[in-house]
């Protein structure tokens, strides 16, 4: 139901204070409705990318993510999409064609779950002038909202086996599905079975209302890659070109009538055919790319050297309205710290001397970056 | 319904021209607001309007002209409305569940190979009982109950990503351009989205929306092309619409062509000439 709140039968306001009415509305846990357009959201598991999508990834969307070149942060996004629906007590539906989806889920980072808008605790001593406030709560310095929506993550340690066997899990694993079966019928079986756990779990709406609500979390990663048995990624001229789109297009179909959202990753880097990108990224809602500096030269430019990769946002959608949620600014850097995957604007870090500056200077005209609106005038070294 | 697009068109709901077929295209940019300006534009000029919703749902649609002024579920009980929600539909035929044959609108989805046929069977069944000519009328009059039949597709790039061939989307366009232009003088709206520059030449053959953005230029009476801006992003000139009147209906072979710049409200769109954004002057 990309369907705002109001159908649902509720007088939902987007600030705190309630009506006292006789709301039918369970309220889900782990959602809240966006504050621009009383959207059900959830959160993605990365703050920043939430703040980027508008708030949270709207209830009954697809998010696309464009692999990038080794697919480390991609997976790393969609570990993370994954452990937040673990911890708001979502279920959770995982597809994959390469590794076992059990074994996905035991990679998941460990949450960060003690409160972090608290300060260290260490200073317990006793306050000797200012006694009278002793008891009270220590100032927020963090930009922590009050209501947590979003969860932090450590990606250094794994998440426990108690937490995670807590969330219901669904796993579709596609040489477990695939018989002698004939070509593509790998994405049908794959939406036969989205739409059976959807059914089965009551998510579409036609669970008796004793049964309280719940999101489906979604995750595939890797779609479109040759293991589907799709030579989508394999040939400029695809024999079956319409097969992923067809099967998003049901995905679509699936999502809006039921509480349940997909993050799916695609390898668009082994994907020739720039208009079978542009199907596939207007058929999904919304749409990023990250493109990380590993094994390329942009890894070693001091241009860069505080990110890990950039990050385009390709498509923003509009729901049940006009407008869209247009991020402020479109070059984004990422960086992949140990306690935060952070999406910053992408800006030149200070010239420090003058020496530095004028030989690096040279090197960074050539390397044509995507980040500064300077024109790249060669190697001239103008000396005044 | 925008006002100020109205006036760059020189149309308003009470006087409009019949029988054309007009084109929103648009280039790594998103024209779908004007397929709402279009849809609450003829529905309150009180024509009978088919909808062929092939991209989103009926309740994102009805939401948008809800804010526009216009309530499609009053529209569509009173009978003013067919609107098809290919969405919604889709699952059956997709996961060949259920093989009713009542509709055959949907063939395409089952088999893209078999074409538009039975989509177009059933835009000529909602045009034609408009109520033009109704039989208790004596056969005397053509009072209709809604006026001129229209139809709006959006979008026409989801069958090509669905699979059905440039072909046979030309065809289908070009039965129903003479059905409800020409015969019923009724209006055709479409949306077609590209990707890519316009002038890149591939080795293969051209890609399928490009053929048909061509072929469908070639039939249309106006054309309204969206753009991103060609300087880069901005946030308060969301992008720029380029509208072509190809040939009239009178003698004159005019091709008028006109530039403005667009940003989208929450409850409409303004355009304004180049330059002329409020935010820059």
């Amino acid at each position: 139901m990309a369907a705002p709140m109001k159908s649902m039968g509720s007088s939902f306001n987007a600030t705190s204070f309630q009506k006292k009415t006789r709301s039918k509305l369970i309220s889900i846990p782990g959602t809240r409705p966006s504050v621009q357009n009383g959207q059900l959201i959830v959160s993605t598991g990365v703050t920043s990318l939430d703040y980027l999508i508008g708030g949270g990834l709207a209830v009954g969307t697809v998010l696309l993510i464009e692999e990038d070149r080794y697919n480390s942060y991609s997976q790393m996004v969609l570990k993370y999409f994954m452990a937040e629906g673990v911890l708001c007590g979502h279920e959770l539906f995982l597809a994959s064609a390469q590794d076992h989806p059990d074994d996905i889920l035991t990679e998941l980072p460990a949450p960060i779950l003690d409160d972090i808008a608290s300060g260290p605790h260490a200073s317990q001593d006793a306050m000797k002038i200012a006694w009278r406030y002793q008891n009270l709560p220590k100032v927020q310095t963090a930009l922590a909202s009050s209501s947590r929506f979003g969860h932090y993550y450590d990606v250094s340690k794994k998440m426990e086996p108690e937490i995670r066997q807590a969330a219901n899990c669904h796993a579709f694993y596609l040489p477990e599905h695939s018989t002698e079966s004939p070509l593509l019928e790998s994405y049908s079986a794959l939406l036969r079975s989205i739409q059976e756990v959807i059914r089965k779990g009551g998510f579409d709406g036609a669970a008796p209302p004793a049964k309280s609500r719940n999101v489906l979390r979604i995750g595939l990663p890797s779609l479109g890659s040759p293991l589907w048995g799709d030579d989508l990624c394999c040939r400029d001229n695809p024999a079956h070109g319409h097969a992923l789109t067809t099967f998003l297009y049901g995905l679509r179909a699936v999502l809006r009538s039921s509480l349940s959202v997909a993050v799916l990753t695609i390898p668009s880097h082994l994907i020739q055919n720039r208009a079978v990108m542009g199907n596939i990224t207007r058929l999904c809602d919304n749409a990023i790319a990250l493109e990380s500096f590993k094994g390329s030269d942009r890894e070693t430019n001091p241009l860069y050297k505080d990110y890990h990769g950039l990050l385009h946002v390709r498509q923003v959608p509009r729901l049940n309205c006009l407008l869209t949620e247009l991020p402020d600014h479109k070059d984004l850097a990422f960086k992949l710290k140990r306690k935060q995957f952070t999406i910053e604007r992408l800006h030149l870090p200070p010239d420090l001397s003058e020496t530095v500056s004028r030989v690096s200077r040279g090197e960074l005209a050539g390397a044509a970056a995507t980040g500064t609106s300077c024109g790249s005038s060669g190697n001239k070294h103008l000396d005044f | 319904m925008f006002p100020e697009l109205n006036a760059i068109l020189n149309t308003s709901p009470d006087n409009f021209k019949q029988g054309e077929l007009i084109l929103v295209s648009d280039r790594r940019a998103d024209a779908s607001f004007l397929v709402h300006h279009f849809l609450s534009f003829y529905l309150k000029a009180g024509c009978k309007v088919c909808f062929l919703g092939l991209a989103q749902s009926f309740s994102h649609y009805s939401a948008v002209s809800q804010r526009l002024g216009v309530s499609l579920t009053q529209a569509k009980e009173k009978g003013q409305l067919i609107f098809l929600e290919v969405l919604n539909e889709s699952l059956d035929v997709l996961l060949q569940k259920t093989s009713n044959t009542e509709s055959q609108a949907l063939d395409f989805l089952r088999d893209p190979a078999v074409g538009l046929r039975g989509l177009y069977d059933f835009v000529r069944a909602s045009v034609s009982d408009s109520g033009v000519g109704g039989e208790d009328d004596g056969g005397v009059g053509t009072v209709g109950r809604w006026g001129p039949p229209v139809l709006l597709v959006d979008d026409l790039t989801v069958l090509l990503s669905l699979g059905v061939s440039v072909g046979s989307v030309l065809d289908f366009s070009h039965y129903c351009f003479v059905t409800v232009c020409s015969q019923l003088k009724g209006n055709m709206v479409t949306l077609v989205r590209c990707e890519g520059e316009e002038d890149e030449d591939e080795d293969g053959d051209e890609e399928g929306s490009e053929r048909l953005l061509k072929g469908l230029t070639h039939q249309c009476c106006l054309t309204l092309h969206v753009q991103g801006l060609p300087t880069g992003f901005c946030r308060d000139i969301h992008g720029q619409v380029e509208v072509c009147w190809r040939k009239t209906q009178k003698d004159k072979p005019s091709n008028q062509r006109k530039l403005f710049q667009y940003k989208v409200h929450d409850k409409g769109a303004s355009f304004f000439a180049r330059g002329t954004s409020s935010a820059v002057l």
